[in-house]
């Protein structure tokens, strides 16, 4: 498999421009963006953080967050993060079913996430929780769907990346692609599991 | 075809239509190119800025004019300071960043090139798109600085404030972009030998500079969410009605907003500690504590940004720290105009054009930073702030610190840009013209506002007094305009006309004077090695052998592509859509950016 | 063919790929099972009363143990090369400090008596 994949890339090897590090620019500039998606984040849970206990109607957090279900939704995401280093680890070995396997897992795990997302969303909906209701939901709603964007955003990425692989067109020589996406996913899940603690578990 | 095979290979002269012209700077990722794209439209806007500063003068030169309404005067200073610092102060660093990042590290380019042409395709047309407002009577017109509740729907029911928040959304993501991109070249590019302690000072601070801009932006792209979705989603961020706190408008802003200024006079100070090495014929003095002080001064840069909100009553302790805070932030940056100074001291000074503004800057932005420590101190800024004297204060850090640098930049880097000199006789008498102009204009004003004029004002009465002042004040305007005709006729006129100019006409030290002017497409033929931190004035004749040696074989360059362009139109378009409010408009958009994305990452490079 | 391009794409970005030092997915699985762990153990202190007092340390601590084992073993901070951690870890302080900070001035100094306005 993985002689098929590398005869189908240029005619010649591929150049490695030396890097003054060492090291490969494109993870390297991967490494800054999310250092600057830090900044993202911990503005909009400051936010959260400044606003909590202030909404002057309700429903209040401790009104209508489920925490059972929430716990779940989030060892899912947690699981989707190991997912993502099993796929990782073998693809760099070679073993593409393995590989194509726990792409496909990562993908469904994070979906998973997102439904139950999606879920919450629409039964707080129902609960009488808005964007406009109160600061809670402002807050909430804006905090957990930047986040929830993220994610999607990754789903999509990994479904390229999987039939990339399943095409022969991602091998282990390129494992780096994959890496870097999951350098993304495993930031949407620090983010998550910030975001389950003050949101959900001090509530 | 690339466009190193065209650089090597002996091909044909053919005529070169008009068409793939456009086509090639449409489709560029050439830094070189780039830059010129940002400095030019930067300096469009610096126009356009300049003709809404005139015409806030003109109606504040005699008490109760009536040259502009209100409602007109709103959205003229506030798109004066929005034009000031978003499409002009940070485009033109960028502009400075894109063309001389890669030749003064030996690169051949930046990390990702077609980031990069992202990145100023979305400033232009999210820059057209905020202007456009004009033409529909709706420019912003809540400051610069758009303060909750008035940003509100309730008190800003019309289009201004959407043009605002929206417009400044896509100018901010082109910009944490290019953060991330300058970030990489400068850690990732550098040529052999080129150590982080070796490079020129002007890359040290992009390098501190970018990374402020990839912390600041991200804060202030949530502030501006936040004031977007309470306009069109009704949600309670602001609204005090519902618990909302329009101070925290004000923390996300200045923590965004103070750092936004040293991202603004961090490549000015990069481009002093260029042009006053050269013309004492020195090297800068105290390179170690150069760098550390920038440093330094971006970090406690994130520090102080509630000196701007000393007035909001947020308590002696909040007002004690940040008062202290932004009192220590005085001593690196007093450290640096030491280290100028003792740089040109016992050097053979050359009054170029270029050291002129150097030395004016130097000068100005130390009054500047005087009346700042001013502002520092908590008890005076209550009498301070809102008034002229802050006014005056800024213009005299941001023209005099950032614009004199500017102008000094373009008389020292235009003849690498375009192998000819600018007009030293003119230059002589552009720099005097707008020297005094400027002085003329903003002196005044610190008397003025210590005197009790408020800032933010269309008119006062004449019992104030200050009609004979602000008439000075006024009257420097037309100074300064005279001043920048001039620099204007002396760059389009030297363009043409201008005497030719060597590599080196200075005779600098740093990589960029070691290639041609201007430079080629691949910059260096072969990728220099250097052993110091001045190479040509240490090194000159081994870096010119591989400089304008043998071309490196198998060299790629990255090739042309319109994907950055058509991604630009798509991300722009999304935010312009999603003023119609109809949900499915901006989606459309969102696809149109996403078919973009994915093909460009499948483009071939 | 374009696409072929495609994965050489990034290896034209400069620098081998570094394959990441072997680490094996037993290992990996393990970190899972503790990020597990961790995980019940909030939700217990969050249902168990008595802990009510301690709620808000013991949460953030264990809270730091999961990102910290995310980031250092799953984004394989901790074998890789220090810079990658640099341009993270310094944004990342200023993300805590703007938190810490905010909560301050919200929360905090309106409390503190007399020191507030």
């Amino acid at each position: 498999m993985a002689t098929a994949v590398a005869a189908e890339t240029h005619g010649h090897p591929p150049h490695h421009a030396p890097t003054a590090t060492g090291l490969n620019t494109w993870k390297l500039g991967f490494w800054v963006f999310l250092g600057s998606e830090t900044l993202f984040f911990g503005t909009l849970i400051s936010i959260y953080m400044v606003y909590k206990g202030q909404s002057v109607v309700g429903p209040f957090p401790e009104d209508i967050l489920d925490i059972p279900l929430t716990t779940l939704s989030t060892f899912v995401l947690l699981m989707s993060s190991l997912a993502v280093v099993l796929a990782l680890e073998f693809l760099q070995q070679g073993r593409r079913g393995l590989a194509l396997f726990w792409t496909m897992m990562i993908i469904v795990l994070g979906s998973g996430f997102l439904g139950f997302q999606a879920y919450e969303f629409t039964h707080f909906y129902k609960m009488g929780l808005t964007l406009q209701t109160n600061l809670f939901g402002s807050t909430f709603f804006v905090l957990t769907g930047f986040h929830g964007a993220h994610v999607t955003i990754g789903v999509l990425w990994l479904l390229f990346l999987w039939f990339d692989m399943y095409r022969g067109r991602l091998g282990p020589q390129d494992a780096l692609r994959l890496e870097v996406a999951g350098l993304y996913w495993h930031f949407v899940d620090i983010v998550w599991i910030v975001i389950f603690t003050l949101v959900y578990l001090m509530s | 075809m690339s466009t190193t095979e065209a650089q090597v290979t002996a091909t044909p002269v053919r005529r070169v239509r008009r068409r793939d012209v456009i086509w090639d700077w449409l489709t560029t990722v050439d830094h070189k190119k780039i830059g010129i794209l940002y400095g030019v439209t930067a300096l469009f806007w610096f126009v356009v800025g300049g003709i809404e500063a005139t015409l806030i003068r003109i109606q504040l030169a005699r008490p109760e004019m009536q040259f502009l309404s209100p409602d007109v005067y709103n959205q003229i200073f506030t798109m004066h300071g929005t034009t000031m610092v978003f499409l002009v102060g940070m485009p033109i660093a960028v502009a400075l960043f894109n063309y001389l990042v890669p030749l003064q590290i030996g690169a051949r380019d930046v990390a990702f090139p077609r980031l990069n042409a992202l990145s100023y395709w979305i400033f232009l047309f999210g820059s057209i798109f905020m202007n456009f407002s004009f033409f529909l009577g709706a420019a912003p017109n809540g400051g610069w600085f758009g303060y909750a509740p008035l940003t509100s729907s309730q008190y800003s029911p019309g289009l201004n404030i959407d043009f605002w928040v929206l417009g400044l959304q896509a100018l901010g993501a082109a910009s944490i972009m290019g953060g991330v991109n300058f970030i990489t070249t400068i850690i990732n590019l550098r040529c052999p030998g080129m150590r982080l302690m070796r490079m020129p000072l002007f890359t040290w601070m992009a390098f501190i500079t970018s990374f402020l801009i990839v912390t600041a932006l991200p804060v202030l792209a949530i502030a501006l969410f936040l004031v977007t979705f309470d306009r069109f989603w009704g949600t309670n961020f602001f609204i005090t009605q519902a618990g909302g706190d329009p101070i925290l408008w004000q923390h996300l802003f200045w923590m965004f907003g103070h750092p936004e200024v040293y991202i603004l006079i961090l490549p000015a100070f990069g481009i002093v500690s260029e042009i006053i090495p050269t013309f004492s014929r020195k090297p800068l003095f105290g390179y170690a504590v150069m760098v550390y002080s920038g440093a330094l001064i971006g970090l406690i840069g994130w520090g102080v940004w509630a000196h701007h909100m000393f007035a909001v009553g947020m308590g002696p302790i909040a007002d004690a720290f940040f008062t202290v805070a932004t009192l220590i932030i005085a001593i690196p940056t007093g450290v640096k105009i030491f280290n100028w100074i003792a740089t040109m001291w016992g050097g053979k000074i050359r009054l170029h054009t270029a050291m002129k503004y150097a030395i004016a800057m130097l000068v100005t932005f130390t009054l500047g930073g005087i009346s700042g420590v001013m502002h520092a101190t908590s008890p005076h800024n209550l009498q301070q702030t809102d008034t002229y004297f802050v006014v005056a204060h800024f213009h005299y850090v941001l023209i005099g610190g950032l614009i004199f640098a500017i102008f000094g930049s373009l008389y020292y880097w235009f003849p690498k840009l375009t192998g000819r000199f600018m007009s030293e006789r003119l230059g002589s008498w552009q720099f005097w013209i707008y020297f005094v102009g400027f002085h003329v204009t903003f002196m005044p004003q610190h008397w003025i506002g210590l005197l009790g004029m408020p800032r933010r004002i269309f008119t006062y009465y004449d019992e104030l007094n200050l009609g004979a002042l602000n008439l000075l004040s006024t009257s420097g305007v037309l100074v300064q305009a005279v001043g920048v005709l001039l620099l204007f006729v002396n760059v389009i006129y030297s363009v043409k006309r201008g005497a030719p100019a060597g590599r080196n006409p200075f005779g600098a030290s740093t990589l960029e004077w070691a290639t041609e002017s201007p430079p080629t497409a691949i910059n260096f033929n072969t990728t220099p090695t250097v052993h110091s931190r001045d190479p040509l004035w240490v090194e000159a004749d081994r870096i010119e052998a591989t400089v304008f040696g043998p071309v490196e074989p198998h060299l790629h360059m990255p090739p042309n592509s319109f994907w950055p362009f058509l991604t630009a139109i798509g991300a722009t378009a999304t935010f312009i859509l999603f003023m119609t409010n109809i949900w499915w408009m901006p989606l459309l958009g969102v696809i149109w950016t996403a078919v973009c994305v994915i093909n460009w990452a499948y483009e071939p490079v | 063919m374009s696409e072929s391009h495609a994965m050489t794409g990034t290896a034209h970005h400069g620098g081998p790929a570094d394959a990441p030092p072997h680490v094996g997915w037993r290992k990996y699985a393990m970190i899972g099972v503790i990020l597990a762990i961790i995980t019940a153990l909030e939700v217990a202190v969050f249902y168990i009363d008595a802990l009510a007092p301690v709620l808000v340390p013991v949460l953030l601590v264990l809270t730091a143990g999961k990102f910290f084992l995310v980031v250092l073993y799953y984004m394989h901070l901790k074998m890789d090369h220090p810079i990658f951690g640099r341009v993270f870890w310094a944004p990342m302080a200023l993300a805590v400090l703007v938190v810490i900070g905010l909560i301050l001035l919200f929360h905090v100094l309106p409390t503190l008596g007399k020191f507030s306005n």
